[in-house]
């Protein structure tokens, strides 16, 4: 269970955008995360709110963008969305492929701040 | 009046720190001449056994060091220090996987001399080491056949992240009736292509295949 420390990163990154850009109150924060990164999301939504406590993003929502796992398929020569995070083949043809193009997404992209 | 929201953009990995420190771990161990292996697997795998067997077989022949995680004890590197190799133990602190920063600081006041290779025994655990890169050159995961041939569909993160793939225990196989194309077919669907290699620690069964790895690093 990693998702405390990736929960303090994650206030880390926002907290320290909140002083660079002196932000007010911080409403929400965007995360993408990929279904390959190898994080819980409930489990990481319950540490957030610990991580955030006393810090300037306590009480900010986290908003979790889950980005599924794309490969590319030497056969069809084309990115393929998977359902689930395996088999690594082309859900079309089956060709298995090591090619991971997205699903290890883990990402702070974005906050959304109070103002006046 | 009602408070506006504003939208602020980011774009910041959020394991950027760690990434950046292993990324000048990695700088470091290449001019030092330093091929650094990060060995992770479940707890009970044989990650010891394998680097006792491993240190004491190449101490001699190459500048061989380990550093070892655990949660709690020192328990490893007293075991590993046998070897004659130099070994130094990491406590994490109940933390369930080693972070770039923890190597760092580990070698502050400890880099074995013209260490050739340096092995890096994880926290047991098939989940957390996945996502953070200590500046390693090969990650190697371990399996036993005791684990079950469906361990890499449960975790595929760490088998996905892995150059290489370990089978511990192979003297006891039959015993226990491992699936070997199972456990191929499975390794394949998470990681496609990926080199595998079976030995027993106990027996030597393997274990040159492994060792020749290192011998001509």
């Amino acid at each position: 269970m990693h998702e405390l420390s990736i929960a303090e990163s994650i206030v880390d990154i926002v907290t320290e955008t909140v002083e660079r850009r002196g932000a007010g109150r911080v409403a929400a924060v965007h995360l993408r995360l990929g279904a390959l990164a190898g994080v819980v999301d409930e489990a990481l939504l319950f540490s957030f709110d610990v991580a955030a406590a006393g810090s300037p993003v306590e009480g900010a929502e986290l908003r979790i963008e889950k980005v599924p796992v794309t490969v590319y398929c030497p056969s069809c020569r084309i990115d393929r969305v998977l359902a689930g995070v395996q088999p690594l083949c082309c859900p079309t043809c089956g060709t298995p492929t090591p090619t991971v193009i997205s699903g290890t997404e883990l990402e702070v992209t974005a906050m959304e701040v109070e103002d006046g | 009046m009602a408070k506006s929201l504003r939208s602020i953009e980011i774009r910041e990995r959020v394991l950027g720190k760690n990434d950046a420190l292993a990324e000048s771990l990695r700088s470091r161990f290449q001019e030092s001449g330093t091929y650094v292996v990060n060995l992770v697997s479940s707890p009970g795998t044989g990650k010891t056994a394998l680097l006792e067997r491993t240190l004491s077989e190449l101490n001699g022949e190459r500048r061989v060091a380990a550093l070892v995680g655990d949660l709690a004890t020192e328990n490893d590197a007293q075991r590993l220090s046998r070897s004659g190799a130099p070994v130094r133990q990491i406590t994490t602190g109940g933390n369930c996987h080693l972070e770039a920063e923890m190597v760092r600081s580990a070698l502050q006041d400890w880099e074995p001399a013209g260490s050739e290779v340096l092995f890096i025994e994880n926290v047991g655990n098939l989940v957390c080491p996945a996502s953070y890169d200590l500046g390693e050159n090969l990650r190697v995961v371990l399996l036993s056949v005791t684990e079950g041939e469906d361990k890499p569909l449960k975790y595929p993160p760490i088998f996905h992240s892995a150059d290489l793939a370990l089978i511990t225990k192979v003297d006891l196989a039959e015993a226990v009736g491992f699936d070997r194309a199972a456990l191929q077919a499975n390794i394949a669907a998470v990681n496609p292509g990926l080199p595998v290699l079976e030995l027993s620690a106990r027996s030597g069964e393997g274990m040159e295949a492994w060792l020749e790895l290192f011998r001509n690093r």
